[in-house]
């Protein structure tokens, strides 16, 4: 009897339980949170990116992508790659280097940290003696440079971290042999670039930062060369051939170096100030690349004129009479070139541009004219303009796919052809099993279509609604097209663009249909677009219908924002989906809820005042339903009502701060002498702290009333042909659930086909529900007679689906934050409940149906609830007996933002936001599982230094 | 009016008709009285039961004085200890009440027009040094009433003392249902909720487990002051041996789990309204075959008298409420104060 009651000890559902479940998070997507730090293997072909949390993320090929995480947690400083080798060495903030490798383990490559160390200085020395500044590691592949603060440069063998004392580079020994008038002791404080010789490896170039640069020989260990620098020094940069070399300096100019065999005081050959003559900040790397037409590429960053473009992030390219600044929008932390890297190649030839800025990759095609940029196949902004809310559809069907990507194709002409460039390591992932979208609404009032079958998100079309509504920002006024004789030659380049014109136009719910290519958006100003896919470029009216809410509600004023106005007349959209009715919600409150119904062409909003229904066929409002309880002056006010209380508290406590203040000067002012002005200070304070402790956090304890504030506010829209008047005849139905635990359901009356366009849709009012515990109600499911949830609209038209079983009685299914409720049909009578919040203390916050696959057989697979708590938690819920089956801390509940942005896959994946940029992909399925398998060969190395890329010309075969 | 009748000692029948031969023999067949007797002490006591009713036959010497008052203006104080003897002219009381008109009275009626607010439960299986109070919650009438805040109390564990986080009653809201028992108190810690142990969740997770179970709110605590603790004889610790402990003692789950059981059954039940008809409470819907609810329903029956609930009276209780939540049948559909919960138990 007892077995009844507990779960968990039927060990047969225990075996299939864990078929069936599993959690894991499996990959992070997107572009990774405030980056810190890049580098680049030529001969791997993969790009690290460290970051200020302390994650190393490395990337090759799509698909190809290894993630390491600092135990320390400490700002990744910079990244070195061991050349020719699978190793790279990363320093971080608190001056700690962290060996890395990548292994090949069970027939994948993995990246895992292998040694750490902290140069330590002799007892004594100042902390600055062995604050590490530059890194060199040495193409013997055994050692590592490391450049001081204190201006020593130490060595130390590799992997074993182990300092060779006797090979250390003292300022005593390079100024030995530089003539003392022009130089001291000061002259070699702070190692600012340490730069091997590109032909002879026994030679070093040191630069300090005050713009002393020394040639070091490594045989013999003296200096053969020194150069002076007039200007403190920012960069070195050695030509191909190594006859030259390029410093740049704090003052936005560079020079040019040659390096002869002579014992001549070398002079520079050429100073350039390219933003001059205004003073102009520093150029803080460049880069100088040879080409075969014998005209260079000179890439630097910074440079532009101190005053008036001083807050420009640029990245300059200059080749012969070309010159363009790439202005990027947010800082750039670090950019690299791929050029040829075939040492025996006579020239650079350099191919791309890859720039890391604070929020976003962008990569500059060199080869092709007008320099254009690439689209990245990863690393995706997501946070072009803040993500607003998102939704997943599971397995379109190919057509819709591919009319997706031709309408995203249309928009990223602009970009180059050129194949992505990092493409090193081999994808050894299996096909994704299905084609799956991730859409996500932004701020600016766009909505993004994601490819999120495989490890790699990558967007495939971006959709605007601003184009239906008139903005204060005219779209023709384009800050950044420029004369052609502008100076300096900016180019804006990115995606990233935080400011939003108006962030009423903000998506706040998605519906996608996947079958039908019916679109529904709604919007933070009570806008409800429905759309349709179109392949062609189009120019068309958008109806427009109001949908009052309110209704009979008398004697109540939104004091909220006011509904976008819209453009008259015809308006043109490109190809893709293309709106053609917008129903605007009246008091224009942010839209809660949406549901599409492509079968009946109906489409359902609900806001904080009520919910309506609109045929989109006949583009006829079918009803409007008010939910609000009278005494909700709040929700009728709109949320401005609640800005200006608050605003007002804010004043009254300044006001009494301001109060106190005074009140104390006067005190001061009375009493006096100091010590007592202490005293009564102290006692002041002893008072503050006293009420503190008197008034800690604490918590009401009141049951939910019918009074309490949103009672109103739609939060859940279903529709569903199911038995709601009597068990003989189903007819489709709307239901919508409420915040203060009501749930309505109205009986649709649709036409037929073949009559459609020429009776109305009808619908009446058949039950209303208001759940006891009034806790706000967050899903509404009918389970089938088979009790098997009913399947979405056109599911059963395409053959994916069964047809739903009619002839049992079906059951109705209500979530709300705090219980599981299961109700027969028609006759409303509660059959099973589980009550989450009495007895755990957490709340729902998301919830879906999700069908989960045994690993073990292909045959079988059942339907569970995956439910995502307000304390992080995932569960999983049985259907129909609503019996927990297992547990996973997902989110840590601190994590707000992360536990709103969850969106549940059909088939037991998920997805939250770690951070504005980044989805962090989760599995709680053993089948269905999408995490990044690969391999990163050794090319083979031959001992003259001579690289054979065996697999790179595998992988070339491979693609091909 | 004075009547003298007779009645057979050794017979008497039940109240109900001795309350129906009153009536008869002073013609008032459709008033309300209430039946009062003085006993050999001389004091007015109420005859409103079978049980006080036989007592009073059996105190007959010979004769039986019995007062009758119309219950709407029935002075109740006049029943009570010493009443006959306190006061001069309990006659005259009795039949001039608009003497005390001065000093209106609380009026005390029957048992089945009161309802329990809070109850003090499980006595004999809990530690003396916690207490488990129910609280009942009916409509919206009056707010249960309290705050609860972070702190932290110091626990025995094999390591020594320690000090560990909790969670506290911080706050009575004047009026309110909670100070209205006398049996919570600020600083009194929670250790259980319905039976849940808190005891690793957070303020917010307490909160909400509390709010969620408001309609019937069991919530174990230590108080802060201990002195007004029963001291509970060998009786008591001989049933549970386990008294003096300062834990929970290990068998408590059990008992909360059918506890809480029952607590399902008891729970609010929702509303629906048909067609925009009337509000009614949803029903169960009948269980096919042998449910798990139908075998939790034994174990609560079960439970609830080991735990010295009497069942019946409990139901009865139950019922009561259940005539009150009757009147909130609102006939018309638009109103949205549907307000009140059926608590009726199904056993």
């Amino acid at each position: 009897m007892r077995r009844f009651l507990r779960p968990g000890h039927d060990p047969v559902r225990e075996r299939l339980k864990r078929d069936l479940f599993q959690f894991n998070k499996t990959v992070e997507h997107g572009f990774p949170h405030q980056p810190s730090a890049l580098g680049y293997s030529p001969f791997l072909r993969l790009m690290a990116i460290g970051t200020r949390s302390g994650a190393i993320k490395l990337y090759g090929a799509p698909g190809v992508e290894f993630m390491g995480l600092h135990e320390e947690n400490n700002t990744v400083m910079q990244i070195h790659f061991i050349p020719d080798q699978c190793q790279l060495v990363t320093l971080l903030d608190d001056n700690s280097l962290h060996f890395w490798s990548l292994k090949q383990h069970g027939g994948a490559s993995e990246l895992r940290e292998e040694h750490r160390f902290t140069l330590k200085g002799p007892p004594g020395s100042p902390p600055s003696a062995t604050q590490v500044t530059a890194v060199l590691p040495h193409s013997s592949r055994e050692v590592l440079y490391l450049g001081t603060e204190s201006g020593s440069i130490f060595v130390v063998e590799l992997p074993s971290f182990r300092v060779l004392e006797d090979r250390t580079i003292s300022p005593e020994a390079v100024l030995q042999r530089i003539p003392e008038d022009n130089c001291s002791r000061r002259s070699c404080e702070l190692v600012e670039a340490l730069r091997e010789h590109p032909k002879n490896p026994d030679q070093i170039l040191i630069g300090y930062s005050r713009g002393l640069i020394v040639l070091w020989d490594l045989q013999n260990n003296k200096a053969t060369h020194h150069f002076l620098g007039s200007q403190q020094l920012e960069n070195l940069y050695w030509q191909r051939d190594g006859s030259k070399f390029i410093s740049c300096h704090y003052d936005g100019s560079y020079t040019q170096w040659p390096v002869s065999s002579d014992n001549r005081q070398p002079e520079p050959l050429e100073n350039t100030v390219p933003y001059g003559p205004f003073p102009c900040k520093a150029i803080s790397k460049i880069y100088w690349q040879t080409t075969k037409n014998g005209l260079p590429y000179i890439i630097f960053q910074g440079g532009m004129p101190r005053a008036s473009y001083g807050d420009r992030h640029s990245i300059s390219v200059i080749h012969g009479s070309q010159q363009t600044a790439f202005d990027f929008t947010s800082r750039v932390i670090d950019f690299f070139i791929i050029f040829s890297s075939d040492p025996a190649a006579e020239f650079d030839d350099p191919s791309a541009l890859v720039v890391l800025a604070e929020e976003e990759l962008v990569v500059i095609d060199l080869k092709s004219a007008g320099w254009p940029a690439v689209h990245p196949p990863y690393l995706a902004s997501l946070h072009c303009s803040a993500i607003t809310c998102s939704h997943h559809v599971s397995n379109i069907p190919l057509k819709l796919w591919e009319r997706i990507i031709n309408a995203g194709s249309k928009q990223n002409i602009h970009y180059s052809s050129m194949p992505w460039p990092i493409d090193g390591g081999t994808n050894i992932a299996p096909d994704p099993p299905q084609r799956d979208l991730l859409l996500t609404g932004h701020e600016d009032g766009t909505v993004r279509f994601w490819d999120a079958s495989g490890v790699c998100l990558h967007l495939l079309y971006k959709l605007s609604t601003v184009r239906v509504f008139l903005t204060d920002a005219d779209p023709n006024d384009n800050m950044n097209t420029l004369g052609e004789d502008e100076w300096p030659p900016l180019r804006k380049v990115g995606t990233f663009d935080p400011y939003s014109d108006d962030p009423r136009l903000g998506i706040q719910k998605i519906f996608l249909c996947k079958y039908s290519g019916y679109l529904a958006v709604a919007g933070t100003a009570g806008q409800v677009l429905v759309m349709e896919l179109n392949d062609e470029d189009a120019e068309h009216m958008v109806d427009h219908a109001e949908a009052d809410l309110l209704q009979d509600q008398e004697g109540y004023r939104w004091k909220g924002h006011e509904k976008l106005k819209t453009r008259d007349g015809p308006v043109r959209f490109e190809a893709g989906f293309q709106p053609f009715v917008l129903v605007q919600c009246q008091p224009p409150a942010v839209v809660t809820s949406l549901a599409l119904h492509s079968e009946w062409k109906l489409v359902a909003f609900g806001t904080s005042h009520g919910f309506g229904l609109f045929d989109h066929q006949q583009k006829r409002l079918v009803f409007v339903k008010c939910t609000l309880h009278p005494s909700d002056q709040l929700a009728l006010e709109g949320p401005l009502s609640r800005v200006k209380s608050l605003k007002k508290s804010l004043r009254q406590s300044f006001r009494r701060i301001r109060r106190s203040r005074v009140s104390s000067r006067k005190r001061r002012g009375g009493g006096g002498n100091a010590s007592e002005v202490q005293e009564a200070n102290a006692k002041f304070d002893q008072d503050a702290l006293q009420e503190m402790e008197l008034a800690p956090v604490q918590r009401k304890i009141e049951a939910r009333s019918a009074e309490d504030s949103f009672t109103g506010f739609v939060r859940t829209l279903y529709f569903a042909d199911t038995f709601l008047r009597d068990s003989s005849r189903h007819c489709p139905s709307l239901w919508a659930g409420t915040n203060g635990g009501t749930v309505y359901a109205f009986c649709l009356r649709v036409p037929p086909a073949e009559r459609r366009m020429d009776e109305p849709v009808r619908a009446e009012q058949a039950k209303e529900i208001q759940l006891m515990h009034r806790a706000p109600v967050v899903g509404i499911l009918v389970l089938d007679g088979r009790s098997t949830p009913l399947p979405e609209p056109l599911e059963v038209a395409h053959d994916l689906s069964k047809s739903p079983d009619m002839q049992g009685s079906h059951q109705l299914l209500v979530v709300s934050e705090e219980q599981f409720k299961v109700f027969t049909l028609p006759k409303v009578s509660s059959k099973l409940k589980l009550k989450l919040t009495a007895l755990e203390g957490c709340r729902v916050r998301k919830v879906t149906v999700a069908n989960f696959g045994s690993c073990k057989t292909d045959d079988y697979s059942e339907n569970d609830l995956a439910v995502l708590t307000n304390l992080g938690d995932i569960q999983i819920i049985s259907l129909p007996f609503l019996k927990l089956q297992i547990r996973y801390p997902c989110i840590r509940k601190e994590d707000v933002s992360g536990i709103a942005s969850c969106v549940f896959t059909k088939y037991g994946q998920g997805f939250y936001l770690i951070s504005p940029s980044e989805f962090e992909r989760f599995s709680l399925s053993t089948k269905w599982l999408v995490e990044p398998r690969c391999i990163v060969d050794m090319p083979e190395v031959t001992s003259n230094n001579h690289v054979h890329k065996k697999s790179g010309t595998e992988n070339a075969a491979r693609k091909s | 009016e004075f009547r003298r009748f007779s009645l057979e000692r050794s017979k008497p029948g039940k109240f109900e008709e001795f309350y129906g031969l009153l009536q008869h023999v002073h013609k008032i067949p459709n008033v309300d009285v209430l039946v009062g007797y003085t006993d050999i002490h001389g004091d007015l006591l109420p005859i409103n039961n079978d049980d006080n009713y036989h007592k009073a036959v059996s105190t007959a010497n010979p004769l039986l004085r019995i007062f009758i008052q119309r219950k709407e203006d029935a002075d109740y104080s006049a029943f009570g200890t010493d009443t006959m003897t306190r006061k001069k002219n309990v006659l005259s009381n009795v039949l001039r009440p608009d003497n005390h008109k001065k000093k209106p009275h609380i009026v005390i009626s029957l048992p089945q027009d009161f309802r329990p607010v809070s109850s003090i439960i499980d006595v004999d299986i809990l530690p003396e040094t916690h207490r488990r109070v129910r609280l009942y919650k009916y409509g919206t009438d009056k707010p249960l009433g309290f705050y609860i805040r972070d702190g932290s109390s110091v626990r025995v564990t094999p390591h020594g003392l320690e000090k560990v986080p909790g969670i506290f009653i911080s706050r009575l809201v004047p009026g309110g249902l909670a100070q209205s028992t006398g049996l919570l108190a600020v600083n009194d810690e929670v250790l259980e909720v319905n039976g849940i142990e808190v005891s690793g969740k957070s303020l917010d997770q307490v909160t909400d487990m509390m709010i969620a179970n408001s309609r019937n709110l069991i919530i174990t605590v230590r108080p802060a002051n201990q002195r007004n603790n029963v001291v509970r004889n060998s009786r008591t610790s001989g049933s549970s041996g386990q008294s003096t402990e300062s834990s929970l003692p290990s068998s408590t789950p059990n008992i909360l789990g059918s506890l809480l059981q029952g607590e399902e059954e008891s729970d609010e039940e929702d509303i629906i309204i048909e067609d925009s008809g009337e509000p009614q409470q949803i029903p169960k819907a009948a269980p096919t075959s042998e449910s798990i609810e139908s075998l939790s329903q034994i174990e609560l029956l079960h439970e609830s008298t080991q735990n010295g609930f009497l069942p019946s009276s409990e139901m009865n209780l139950h019922h009561s409420a259940g005539s009150i939540s009757m009147e909130y049948e609102v006939p018309d559909p638009g109103c949205k104060s549907l307000e009140e919960e059926g608590t009726i138990i199904t056993l």
